[in-house]
């Protein structure tokens, strides 16, 4: 701890930071533009200008930028300065020279940096009396709309988009006063993290497109604190919503997790809750018609069904935790079903297990990127979970933080650090059948099979710790591969194996955990990730049920009257063969979900439930940390969410069933929260993951909506000019309303939304952190369920079976998911934007292999006629299909014939 | 005695004295044009709505009785909606002084009286006029950054045309 005196008071600070984060943190106010937490500081837009004394006497001092210079014992600097203050308003004066009067239609406007900084310095009158300078604009696809007038060359976009997240198609161009930032000719912008954009322009030169379409200004939406959906990663996200529809999703710092970043899947994936394939009403299959019905005809056709019969519950690992435990609830754990094949729940199960056995540590994203060498053993994670592997291409550049440490050059000098680090070594592996995206900055990449690679897998935990079992009759250059990458991990001081089902391969998976259980002998924060594939797949995998094969058989059995599933698309599990014969075999399918899947068009009942922006819940992520999500919408009567649903369902049963006592009585959402913490002692933690909803803050509710909501007395006077109260909110902490207590201070689970006078932009985050880029001051966001098990000196248990090589066979092909980071993910794909995003799918098949035009591919459902691409690198016998893009219930891995079309022209 | 003599000369003199009550509304009373009656929303010199839905009316009101929607046309905002609650509104004028178009006017019209309250609530269709109301010649768009159809980038007011990113010319 050491301390600065800012303008005479004397401020504690902390060392290794520059001086501008020191006054931020301090609570001063003093503008920037080009230095952004995560990127750095490279001192392009002087905009910090301040006064450093060199000690208690000097009174002249000198200008320095605050952003580049460090921390040092005892500094002595002024942002009062008058001098310092008339050259940052120059400064400003200078970037508004050229700005358009564009601020009324500009969807930047009333949260915007600029707009701040401008007034915080006081230029308020435009003296430049002559003409602007102006851009053509670029169409850069369906997520972010370019306006470059009004660029002030901060260079954050190309620092962003180019050094931190590894895109090549958004660059600068032109020089002086001319600089233009965009592509170099139209055409959707390539990179995963685009979206970011948004967030990163301190002005509006980026801004959000569908949100564009659907606008409302930043104080006049309701905001909640939500968990992303569209992976298991689990980024924190802020949900904005108005007139009761979801405007958009902007990011919410989670310092372990996704920090200042989101992936354009969970930025612009919330689509399907406005989407027209929302189930908006109770809907009965009649004479084979579905028609709307009411409530209560609807859980009077419930007990109808149900009378007498057997309940059979299949949950989802995209539902919330309460949802699936209020299903376990009313049918009972011997016919709870996770909704799951048996092979996807072997999966989640093992990853599960060997994460709790693990002796290592169980690194958070923000952790990863520190990791000094990664494997990532057969997971494409920057399709599986794109935020974690943004992380893993900022671990690349962990050498080159060393050598800056080395050179004494602190390590948010960004231009410095790249410089230095331009020539050293990554250490990163990737090992993937497939080419991913962190190749490019991967010290050595592999393809091989997943057998192959889990083979090479063994042989490294082998190499690190000769009592794991060796592998045998290994080649030769894949023998040299695992004792170099042994090599490296052993170095490390904090290795990282990461690994996932996307391939469906438990031994990857074992595979991984032996390389991290071998390491972590002699490095205790030797680290082990397993990607999941869904938001609450690993809740599910600590709840536990019934593989949907076994509902199968006792389907077939004629055992089950009734089939429940909540928020489950089985037809995504199942081939269609059995799901026909599931619904042949079951009288009644009642299914409970927010969209129209195909399963829904089948079910004899479907119920609508509350998406996730419309109720609140728990989503345990895949590091096993329980998160919940707020209610930001208040949708109209029917619509409700899933546990409230599957609590009508039981009360409109017989009440004596003995298993249901409680469910019942659930009030709110606490309620369900206490009896699952009772019914699973290891998910107990999850009720503290964020607080109930009897939170006082000074003895009030926190606001959800800003204190300057906009068109109270007439937004709903269309249907009736009388007043109407607000929404009620029995589920959370928030009112529903402008009125409440909000501020910094506020628990970092219930922050809604960033706004800290002067900062009405999205930076006014720095205003929450206790530190920036460190800790919120409103304490910990979620709680992790998985605890750290330790160094033990018991001798590591190392899985033994070791898989087979893959063998190319000649009429056969081993066809693996080709996972799309737009296309593959279920719900995403019900937002139009995701969808204007996504490829048509093709089949990727080695490159020698692929002949031009079009193959037919022979799944279990039928052939597929596809058109062919080659992939560079794919190991001969292997085709890639686009995962639930060709086949929806596709199951992998599989063995399945090609052949070329006979002749062209046909179905596909 | 005699206070009561002039008070009542005092009043009887009144009879003589000039009419305060203007016999409306038969007599309508002079207001000038800057009196803050019934809110209007204009158009621009060409035609077009004035108003961009950039919600500053909304959000200066102090009775919340402005409620808007933005919607777009060939880069041009709209609002989609435009609803006034008047049996709220008081009339402060608070919305045209945040308009930073001119598009939201207040006039001198106050006879907006009816028996039942949802007839106060103005829609979009019930307050655009066909005029540019008390500040004629302006446009939001000539001086706005943003090309729209009959106006193309770089010809706005103080514009230069778009930059050559091709060129080397310093």
């Amino acid at each position: 701890m050491t301390s600065i005196r800012i303008d005479g008071r004397d401020c504690p600070t902390r060392t290794g930071i520059n001086l501008l984060q020191a006054c931020l943190e301090a609570g001063a106010s003093l503008p920037y533009f080009c230095w952004h937490p995560e990127l750095g500081s490279v001192g392009a837009c002087r905009q910090c200008a301040i006064r450093q004394f060199s000690g208690p006497d000097d009174t002249k001092g000198r200008i320095v930028m605050a952003c580049m210079t460090p921390v040092s014992e005892n500094t002595i600097i002024s942002i009062d300065d008058p001098e310092a203050r008339d050259f940052r308003a120059s400064i400003i004066e200078w970037m508004m020279v050229n700005h358009p009067h564009d601020c009324p239609v500009c969807e930047e406007g009333g949260e915007c940096h600029l707009q701040d900084m401008t007034v915080m310095t006081g230029h308020d009158t435009r003296r430049y009396r002559f003409t602007k300078r102006t851009h053509r604009n670029q169409d850069l696809g369906p997520f972010v709309k370019h306006e470059m007038n009004r660029c002030i060359a901060c260079y954050r976009c190309v620092r962003f988009y180019r050094d931190y997240a590894g895109g090549d198609d958004l660059a600068v161009f032109a020089s002086h006063d001319n600089v233009y930032f965009g592509r170099a000719e139209d055409g959707t912008l390539q990179n995963a993290f685009s979206g970011n954009l948004v967030e990163i322009c301190p002005t509006g030169v980026f801004t959000d497109k569908p949100f564009s379409a659907t606008y409302a200004r930043k104080w006049d939406m309701r905001g909640a604190p939500s968990v992303c959906v569209h992976c298991a990663v689990g980024c924190n996200t802020i949900v904005n919503a108005r007139e009761e529809t979801l405007r958009r999703v902007l990011n919410r710092y989670h310092e372990d997790i996704n920090r200042y970043l989101l992936c354009d899947r969970g930025r612009f994936g919330h689509g399907f809750v406005n989407a027209p394939t929302r189930i908006r009403t109770p809907l009965r299959a009649i004479d084979g018609q579905q028609a709307a019905i009411p409530m209560t005809d609807a859980l009077q056709a419930f007990a109808r069904m149900a009378a007498g019969g057997r309940i059979v519950g299949i949950a989802s690992p995209r539902a919330a935790l309460e949802t699936c435990f209020s299903l376990h609830a009313l049918v009972g754990p011997q016919h709870f079903c996770t909704g799951q094949t048996r092979h996807e729940q072997e999966c989640v199960e093992l990853a599960h297990a060997l994460l709790t056995r693990h002796p290592g540590a169980l690194p958070t994203i923000h952790e990863m990127e520190s990791a000094d060498a990664v494997l990532v053993l057969g997971e494409d994670v920057c399709a599986t979970a794109p935020r974690l592997g943004l992380s893993l291409r900022q671990s690349a550049r962990q050498a080159s933080f060393h050598t800056a440490d080395d050179a004494r050059v602190p390590r948010w000098m960004d231009a410095a650090v790249r410089t230095l680090g331009a020539q050293c070594p990554s250490g990163l592996y990737v090992l993937t059948p497939a080419p991913t995206d962190l190749d490019d900055v991967a010290a050595q990449t592999r393809r091989a099979a997943p057998d192959d690679i889990a083979r090479l897998g063994f042989a490294i935990a082998h190499e690190i710790d000769p009592a794991a079992p060796a592998v045998t009759d290994l080649a030769a250059d894949d023998a040299r591969l695992a004792a170099r990458i042994a090599h490296a991990l052993v170095a490390a001081g904090k290795p990282l194996v990461v690994s996932g089902m996307q391939y469906g391969s438990p031994a990857l998976m074992q595979a991984a955990a032996s390389i991290a259980t071998a390491l972590a002998r002699a490095t205790p924060a030797a680290g082990l990730s397993l990607v999941l594939p869904e938001c609450n797949s690993m809740g599910l995998a600590m709840m536990g049920g019934l593989s949907l094969e076994t509902v199968m058989e006792q389907a077939r059995a004629g055992a089950i009257s009734v089939l429940v599933i909540v928020e489950n698309d089985l037809t995504r599990h199942l081939p269609p063969a059995d799901v026909a014969e599931l619904l042949a075999a079951v009288p009644d399918i009642v299914v409970i979900d927010h969209t129209a899947t195909p399963l829904c068009r089948q079910a004899s009942l479907v119920l609508p439930a509350s998406a996730f922006s419309e109720c609140s819940g728990t989503l345990v992520s895949q590091e096993g940390r329980a998160q919940r999500f707020f209610q930001a919408v208040f949708p109209p009567a029917p619509i409700q969410a899933g546990w409230r649903w599957v609590q009508a369902l039981a009360r409109s049963l017989d009440p004596s069933a003995p298993h249901m006592t409680g469910l019942t009585v659930w009030r709110d959402l606490d309620d369900v929260l206490s009896a699952l913490a009772q019914a699973f002692p290891h998910l107990a933690p999850a009720v503290r993951a964020a607080p109930g909803a009897d939170y006082r803050m000074n003895g009030q509710k926190l606001r959800s909506q800003t204190y300057r909501a906009s068109g109270r007395t007439v937004i709903r006077s269309f249907v009736n000019v009388r007043d109407q109260p607000p929404p009620r909110s029995p589920d959370t902490p928030f009112s529903s309303s402008m009125e409440g207590a909000y501020g910094p201070d506020m628990p970092a689970a219930l922050v809604s939304g960033y706004q800290a006078s002067p900062w009405n932009s999205v930076q006014a985050l720095n205003r929450f952190q206790h530190e920036i880029g460190g800790p919120m001051r409103g304490g910990e966001c979620g709680i992790r369920l998985l605890s750290r098990v330790g160094h033990s000196d018991a001798k590591p248990a190392y899985a033994t079976d070791i898989p087979r090589p893959h063998l190319v066979q000649a009429d056969t092909v081993l066809v693996l998911p080709d996972t799309r980071l737009f296309g593959s993910e279920e719900l995403s794909m019900f937002s139009p934007s995701v969808m204007a995003r996504a490829t048509a799918p093709a089949l990727g098949l080695p490159a020698g292999m692929a002949a031009t035009g079009r193959m037919v591919l022979h799944l279990d459902d039928g052939p597929h006629m596809l058109p062919v691409e080659p992939v560079p690198g794919l190991p001969e016998g292997i085709a890639l299909c686009p995962a639930h893009m060709v086949a929806r219930a596709f199951r992998f891995p599989r063995m399945a014939r090609l052949e070329r079309m006979p002749d062209e022209g046909g179905r596909s | 005695m005699l206070d009561t003599l002039r008070t009542l000369f005092l009043t009887a003199l009144h009879a003589f004295h000039r009419r305060a009550t203007v016999q409306y509304p038969e007599q309508k009373p002079y207001l000038p044009p800057r009196y803050r009656g019934r809110i209007i929303l204009s158009r621009d010199p060409d035609g077009a709505e004035r108003c961009v839905a950039c919600n500053l009316c909304a959000v200066a009101c102090p009775v919340d009785c402005i409620s808007l929607q933005k919607t777009e046309a060939d880069g041009r905002w709209y609002p989609e909606y435009f609803r006034i609650n008047f049996s709220r509104c008081i009339f402060c004028g608070f919305c045209e002084e945040a308009c930073p178009t001119y598009a939201i006017q207040l006039t001198p019209d106050f006879e907006m009286g009816e028996y039942a309250r949802p007839n106060l609530v103005y829609e979009k269709e019930d307050l655009l006029i066909s005029g540019s109301g008390k500040y004629p010649g302006y446009s939001f768009y000539h001086v706005a950054g943003i090309p729209v159809p009959g106006k193309a980038r770089g010809t706005s007011e103080r514009e230069r045309p778009p930059v050559d990113l091709h060129s080397l010319l310093p």
